[in-house]
C-alpha cells in the first residue's frame, strides 16, 4: 500500500511537472504580456520604458528559460503573485478553492443522492415505461448547454418571478443574524447548484443503470434469484455492492473534475470560485493566477483519480493495488 | 425473415428505435436548411449581415419569421447561419478525433509493448487534464506567435479550422480506448492471424483488417461525441473565444442573450433551445446506433 501510494505521488509529480511547462508554453503564447496592459494603462510610458520593465520582469527572455526560472522558485513553495489581485497566488485561490468546493460538494452530494437510486430503480424494471422516461431525462441533462440552463434559470426565477438572487455571493451584514445570513447563503446558492446539479445527472443515472444491468446479467445474480432470495435482497445485497465499484471511480473521477468544470456554472452566476478565477486570470492575462489556479485543478483530478482507485479497492475485494498487470 | 445485408440490418434496426428515427429527420432538415440558408436568404430578400437599428427587437411577423436581435437583424437567418457553423465544426471535430483516436488505438492496441505503454499514459493524461480551462487557453492563443502570418490569422476560416482542431483533440481519447480494446481482441482472430500467415505487413493488416472491423463502434463513439463536440464549440463561442462575430454560431448568439433578458427573453431560448435539439438528437441517433449494432438487443 505505501509503494503503492509512493509511486503515485512520483507520477503525480511528473504530471504536474509536465502540465505546468505545457501550461506555461501555452500562456506564453496567448496575446499581449503584462507589460502591454501596463502600457494601455499609462499614456505616458515610452517604448523604452517598456523595454526596460520588459527586462526587469524577465520578459525578454525565452520562454523555456522563463519557465525554469519559475518553475525553481515554485518548488521552493513560492508561486509568485497575481497581477490583477496583487497578491500572493495562493492567497487568492484558498478561499475560492474553499467556495468551489461548496457549490460543487452540494451538487455533487444531490446529484449522486438522486442518480444511484434513480439508476438502480430504471435498471430494476428495464424497458418499462418509466424506464423510457428517465432515460429520455437523462439524455436532456446531457444534452443541455449549462451556460444556456443558467440563462434560463436566471431569466424565469430572478427577472420573471424575482424569487432568487441572479449571482454573487452573500455578503455578511453586520446585525443580521446568523440564521437570516446562512438563509441568504442558501438563496443565493440555489441557481448555480440547481443548474450544476441537472448537469451531472444524467451521467451519473446512466452509469449506475449501465452497470446495474450488467450486474444483473450475471450468473451469480441468477443463482440467488434461484435460492429464492428476496428481490430485495437481490438487488442490494448482491446487484448493488457489485455494480458500485465501476460508479464510483466514475464518481470519484467526475468530482476531481468539478474543481475547474465548474467554469460556467461560476461565471454565469459570478460565483467566485476556481473555475471563475482561471477563466478571468487567463482574460486578464494574470500568468501566475491561470497557472497555479490550472496546477491545483490538474491535482485535484488526478487526487479525484486517486480516490476512484482506492475506491475500487474498498468496494472489489477481488482487485489489489500491488499486481498491476499491465 | 429475407435476408438482409448486415448494414441493411442495421439500418432497419435502427429505424425501429423512435427516437433515432425522429432524431435524424430533425437533424437532415436542419442541416438541409443550414446549408440553404443563403438561398433562403434571398429568397425571402432578407440580408441576414445587415444591421437595422430602427427594427431591433421586432416581434415575430410575416417579414421576420421570428424576430430581430438587438441589432435590427432577421432570427431565424441567423439562427440557420449559426446552425451551418455549429453542425460543421462538432462534424468536423468529431471526424478528427475520430482519426486521431482510431490511429492512436489501432497502433497500441496492435504494436503493444513499450509504444502501447506510452501511447495510453498520454491518453489517461488527457483524460486526466481540466478540460474546459485547458480548451479555453487553447482558444485564447495568439496564432500570430506561433508564426501564422497575421492575415490568414484574422481570417473567418481561419477561426473556424481552428476551432475544429481545437474541439477535436479533446475527443480522441474515448475513441483511441475503444479501438484499443477491440484491436485487442481482433489481432487473436483467425483472419488477422491468416493474414499474418500470407506475409501481410502490419500496415496492412491494422489498416485493412482490423480498422474495417470496428467500424461498428467507431461510427457510434463520433455520432455521439458531434454531440459533445457542439456543445463545446458553443461553450467557447458563448464565452467568446470561439466563432468571433459577425459570423454567427449558436453560441455567440447567447453571448449578449443575459444583459438582454428583460427585454428579449426569446433571444436566450432560441439559440439554446437549437443547441439542446441537435445535441440531444446525436445522442439518440448514437444510442439507437448502438442497440442496432448489438447481436444481444435482439433477444428482447
Amino acid at each position: 500500500m505505501t509503494r503503492y501510494l509512493a509511486a503515485r505521488a512520483v507520477q503525480t509529480a511528473i504530471t504536474l511537472a509536465l502540465m505546468s511547462l505545457i501550461v506555461f508554453v501555452l500562456i506564453g503564447l496567448m496575446p499581449g504580456d503584462p507589460i502591454d496592459m501596463m502600457i494601455s494603462g499609462d499614456p505616458q510610458m515610452t517604448s523604452e520604458d517598456a523595454a526596460r520593465l520588459r527586462a526587469l520582469y524577465g520578459l525578454d527572455k525565452p520562454l523555456l528559460e522563463r519557465y525554469l526560472a519559475w518553475a525553481t522558485q515554485a518548488a521552493q513553495g513560492n508561486f509568485g503573485y497575481s497581477r490583477s489581485f496583487a497578491q500572493p497566488v495562493l492567497t487568492v485561490l484558498w478561499p475560492r478553492l474553499l467556495n468551489t468546493l461548496q457549490l460543487a460538494g452540494i451538487a455533487f452530494i444531490l446529484a449522486t443522492a438522486v442518480a444511484l437510486p434513480l439508476g438502480i430503480w430504471a435498471a430494476a424494471h428495464p424497458r418499462s415505461r418509466a424506464d423510457y422516461l428517465i432515460n429520455l431525462l437523462c439524455f436532456a441533462g446531457l444534452s443541455a448547454p449549462p451556460f444556456w440552463l443558467a440563462l434560463l434559470f436566471i431569466s424565469l426565477f430572478s427577472v420573471s418571478l424575482g424569487w432568487l438572487p441572479a449571482g454573487g455571493m452573500a455578503e455578511p451584514r453586520p446585525g443580521a443574524s446568523w440564521t437570516s445570513s446562512v438563509g441568504q447563503q442558501f438563496r443565493h446558492l440555489a441557481l448555480p447548484v440547481l443548474t450544476l446539479t441537472l448537469v451531472q445527472l444524467g451521467a451519473y443515472t446512466r452509469f449506475m443503470r449501465g452497470a446495474m444491468i450488467e450486474v444483473l446479467r450475471q450468473d451469480y445474480v441468477r443463482t440467488a434469484r434461484a435460492k429464492g432470495a428476496s428481490e430485495r435482497r437481490v438487488m442490494w445485497g448482491h446487484a448493488f455492492a457489485n455494480a458500485l465499484a465501476p460508479v464510483l471511480t466514475i464518481l470519484a473521477l467526475s468530482f476531481g473534475g468539478l474543481v475547474s468544470g465548474a467554469v460556467i456554472t461560476e461565471t454565469m452566476f459570478a460565483w467566485p470560485g476556481m473555475g471563475k478565477a482561471i477563466y478571468q486570470a487567463i482574460l486578464d492575462n494574470d500568468y501566475n493566477l491561470a497557472l497555479v489556479g490550472l496546477l491545483v485543478a490538474t491535482f485535484a483530478t488526478i487526487l479525484g483519480n486517486l480516490l476512484a482507485d482506492l475506491a475500487y479497492v474498498w468496494v472489489d475485494p477481488r482487485v489489489s493495488l500491488g499486481n498491476d498487470a499491465p | 425473415m429475407t435476408a438482409l445485408s448486415p448494414r441493411r440490418l442495421v439500418l432497419k434496426r435502427l429505424l425501429r428505435h423512435s427516437l433515432a428515427r425522429v432524431s435524424l429527420v430533425f437533424l437532415a432538415l436542419l442541416l438541409l436548411l443550414s446549408l440553404a440558408a443563403p438561398l433562403i436568404a434571398q429568397l425571402r430578400g432578407i440580408d441576414p449581415s445587415a444591421t437595422d437599428l430602427f427594427r431591433r427587437f421586432e416581434p415575430p411577423s410575416a417579414g421576420y419569421w421570428l424576430g430581430t436581435d438587438d441589432l435590427g437583424r432577421d432570427l431565424f437567418q441567423r439562427l440557420l447561419d449559426g446552425g451551418r457553423v455549429s453542425l460543421l465544426v462538432g462534424m468536423a471535430g468529431a471526424l478528427l478525433s475520430a482519426v486521431l483516436g482510431a490511429v492512436v488505438g489501432v497502433f497500441a492496441g496492435y504494436l503493444g509493448g513499450r509504444l502501447d505503454a506510452i501511447l495510453m499514459r498520454l491518453t489517461d493524461g488527457v483524460i486526466a487534464l481540466p478540460l474546459l480551462p485547458l480548451l479555453i487557453v487553447l482558444a485564447a492563443i495568439d496564432p500570430r506567435k506561433i508564426g501564422v502570418p497575421a492575415e490568414i490569422a484574422q481570417s473567418e476560416t481561419f477561426s473556424l479550422y481552428r476551432i475544429v482542431v481545437i474541439v477535436g483533440l479533446t475527443g480522441w481519447t474515448t475513441v483511441a480506448r475503444l479501438v484499443r480494446a477491440e484491436t485487442l481482441s481482433l489481432k487473436a482472430r483467425d483472419f488477422t492471424r491468416a493474414a499474418r500467415a500470407l506475409g501481410a505487413r502490419p500496415l496492412r493488416i491494422m489498416f485493412r483488417h482490423i480498422l474495417p472491423n470496428t467500424t461498428g463502434s467507431l461510427v457510434v463513439a463520433t455520432t455521439m461525441s458531434v454531440g459533445t463536440l457542439v456543445l463545446f464549440e458553443s461553450t467557447l463561442s458563448f464565452l467568446g473565444l470561439g466563432i468571433q462575430p459577425p459570423a454567427a454560431s449558436w453560441g455567440n448568439m447567447l453571448t449578449g442573450a443575459q444583459e438582454l433578458l428583460q427585454q428579449a427573453p426569446m433571444l436566450a431560448v432560441w439559440p439554446g433551445l437549437l443547441i439542446f435539439l441537435t445535441v440531444i438528437a446525436f445522442n439518440f441517433v448514437g444510442d439507437g446506433l448502438q442497440d442496432a449494432l448489438d447481436p444481444r438487443s435482439e433477444r428482447r
